[in-house]
């Protein structure tokens, strides 16, 4: 059990390299790809060897894109920065409404409370563009449409449910007595929350607002419907990059890793609250 | 089953410090509840007095306690603690420490940190805080655990924190909810005791909740019996075994229980004797209990039906007219059990001395008619204790 031999040592190395190889992979292709001229990676057969060439970037950092049918203008930083302001906006805000609301979830049993948390999950459930439709037509008669305020409002519909829901599950696991004893000591109901809940619960809070985070950064439909160009996240620009004189395949690579960054960087930066969780252990009641 | 304690000189009661008055707990939609935990629940305890809550699982302790400390909310009634009408105070305003039965100590920090707590919240010097925590941990016997964190505990361990917590804070009212549940038999004993010259030497008012008897009687001045709900008697565990308020306390308190019989009352002239019927080929037998003067009104009328209740210990061995026979005889060590069929019904005798009688062997015992209680038929009331008319 406790001594582990070379050969079990290597075996796990080996099926460790696999299992990283399978995931990141794909990364690791595109990456390379951002690097590249689009007659570079159309090539046949592929080849580990090219040229490395910055063009890609700084097509889309400069935001104009050469074709052979000529220039274009993109707006992929500006995308880029929407994608970062919508979805910082929208899990901060599902944050605000979302913890206090699950900790009333989990702590006090009131009327109608099951439903109406069931309610809220079942936003994930229905299909987004049976959502839009009407919505689209009620933010235009309320001025919405096209407005960050509209789309980080719509965008409650992915990361509330999920912190909500998250959330609510971790508060449960906390014993209510170690809330009690603080609050017997002369606390208040407030002060309580703040300074024993969510530090206990810091670890769901950190996992489902990276999720939440996710599914945001991720989402497609709303903003393709609810913004224009202006106020599109950069799921939506790509949709620049099929041209008409084909699919730029080294801006997509370099639009690809670009967007990927900020959520990367996000999840090594919430690692240590999450792992923190594990160690913690024992505040089950 | 120890030898009886050598009763303990009762505390003089001093002014009230919290008085429960007719309180009441519904859990659920107060319109439609669910469940009536608490029933017209009223109670006085005397400042500096222990009082333990005693009861079998599920008679509503823990929400009496909870109502007190205000975790619960009173569905009914008032509760006043130092002269102040508490029951709709948050818990941070009543003045009252708790210590738990489960999990309640904060994870991130050590056992010493959380003991320290609100001690270091109120500001106390260093090394005020520091002598009072090796103080109480000593008291305990934690002091091997102070620089754990609460997750490597085992639940005892668990438990000694959460009451030393509780114990070295300044409050009116103390509140320990099954504090040694989890502990060893040795070790709880020994902390039973200590735990009580604690309370009386800071003079601490306190109510704890158990369900073990031994630890009632050992730790409280007084002892609160509840069952479904409802408070059955408060007294002093020498009043609750000599005088119990009806058959319910008369058969939870004491070990063995009490004997149970149905029986007949005759009053001839002032002179009062039962008779306990026999059943198919089983004889019955009958108590004298001599003159007795009943006040008019009272349930003690010629050919009323009673029960009678007798302590094992009471019955006396050996001896009289009445006989029954052997179903079981168990020497513990240090006394006997024996088991007696009489009038259809067994019936438990404890003798501190051997008895040599073989299991089949018709046996002579008799009742001691000052060892006689009589309760209601209807509603099990207590009606008569040796030779005290109740009422
Ligand atoms: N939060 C609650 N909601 C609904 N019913 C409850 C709640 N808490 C307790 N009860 C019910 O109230 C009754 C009394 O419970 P309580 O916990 O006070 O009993 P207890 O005497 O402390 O029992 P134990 O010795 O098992 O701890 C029980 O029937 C229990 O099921
Ligand atoms: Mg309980």
């Amino acid at each position: 059990m406790h001594h582990t031999s070379t050969a079990e040592r290597i075996l796990r190395g080996f099926l460790l390299t696999l299992v990283l190889l399978f995931f990141l992979f794909p990364i690791f292709w595109i990456f390379l790809m951002s690097f590249q001229t689009n007659e570079d990676i159309l090539r046949i057969p592929p080849s580990l060897f090219f040229t490395p060439t910055l063009e890609n970037y700084i097509a889309l950092i400069s935001g104009r894109l050469s074709t052979v049918a000529g220039d274009l203008d993109i707006a992929f930083m500006r995308n880029l920065w929407n994608s970062v302001l919508l979805s910082s906006l929208s899990v901060g805000v599902a944050l605000i409404l979302g913890v206090p609301a699950a900790y009333a979830f989990a702590r006090f049993k009131f009327r109608l409370g099951e439903n109406i948390a069931f309610t809220l999950l079942s936003f994930r459930f229905a299909p987004p563009l049976l959502v839009l439709l009407p919505l689209s037509l009620y933010f235009s008669e309320l001025g919405l449409s096209d407005t960050y305020l509209g789309l980080v409002w719509v965008y409650q519909l992915i990361a509330l449910p999920l912190i909500l829901w998250i959330v609510r599950g971790y508060f449960e696991d906390i014993s209510p007595d170690i809330e009690n004893a603080y609050r017997i000591d002369g606390h208040s109901w407030a002060t309580t929350f703040r300074k024993i809940a969510i530090p206990l619960a810091r670890p769901g809070i950190a996992a489902a607002s990276l999720l939440a985070f996710i599914f945001c950064w991720n989402n497609f439909v709303f903003a393709l419907v609810l913004a224009s160009a202006d106020k599109q996240p950069v799921t939506v620009g790509a949709l620049a990059f099929v041209t008409a004189s084909g699919i730029q395949y080294g801006q997509v690579a370099a639009a690809i890793v670009l967007s990927v960054t900020p959520t990367l960087m996000l999840a090594l930066y919430a690692q240590r609250y999450l792992v923190e969780g594990l160690s913690l252990g024992a505040v089950k009641g | 089953m120890a030898k009886q304690a050598p009763e303990q000189p009762a505390r003089a009661p001093a002014a009230v410090a919290l008085h429960l008055d007719a309180v009441d707990k519904f859990y659920g939609d107060p319109a439609n509840p669910a469940v009536h935990a608490v029933k017209n629940f009223s109670m006085e305890v005397g400042q500096g007095e222990i009082v333990a809550l005693l009861g079998s699982s599920g008679c509503g302790k823990t929400s009496t306690l909870r109502m007190i400390a205000g975790f619960e909310t009173v569905s009914r009634g008032e509760i006043n603690l130092a002269g102040r009408q508490i029951d709709s105070l948050p818990p941070a305003r009543r003045n009252v420490a708790m210590a738990f039965e489960g999990y309640s100590l904060y994870p991130p920090l050590t056992v010493r940190d959380n003991i320290a707590f609100a001690l270091k919240a109120a500001k106390l010097e260093q090394s005020e805080v520091k002598r009072k925590v090796d103080h109480i941990s000593a008291l305990l016997e934690i002091e091997p655990i102070l620089d754990k964190y609460p997750s490597s505990l085992s639940g005892g361990q668990q438990q000694r924190a959460s009451l030393a917590r509780a114990l070295i804070r300044k409050a009116d009212l103390y509140l320990l909810d099954e504090p040694m549940s989890q502990l060893e038999p040795q070790l709880r004993s020994v902390l039973r005791g200590r735990i009580k010259s604690y309370l009386i030497e800071q003079g601490l008012t306190s109510v704890f909740v158990t369900h073990d008897q031994t630890e009632a009687n050992a730790l409280a001045d007084r002892i609160a019996v509840m069952e479904d709900g409802v408070l059955q008697q408060i007294a002093s565990p020498a009043e609750l075994k000599d005088r119990p308020a009806n058959l319910f306390v008369a058969t939870f308190i004491g070990e063995p229980p009490m004997n149970v019989f149905p029986a007949k009352l005759s009053v001839n002239g002032g002179h009062l004797s039962i008779a306990v019927e026999g059943a198919g080929s089983a004889s019955g037998f009958s108590v004298e209990l001599g003159e007795i003067a009943c006040p008019p009104g009272s349930a003690l009328q010629d050919g009323a039906s009673v029960h009678l209740g007798v302590r094992p210990h009471s019955v006396a061995l050996g001896k009289g007219d009445t006989r029954g026979l052997v179903v079981s005889n168990q020497w513990l060590g240090d006394q006997t059990h024996v088991v007696i069929e009489t009038a259809g019904q067994a019936m438990v005798a404890v003798s501190y001395g051997r008895v040599e009688d073989a299991l089949g062997a018709e046996i002579a015992f008799s009742i001691p008619p000052r060892a006689v209680h009589l309760f209601a038929e209807d509603d099990g009331r207590a009606l008569l204790h040796g030779r005290e008319v109740v009422g």
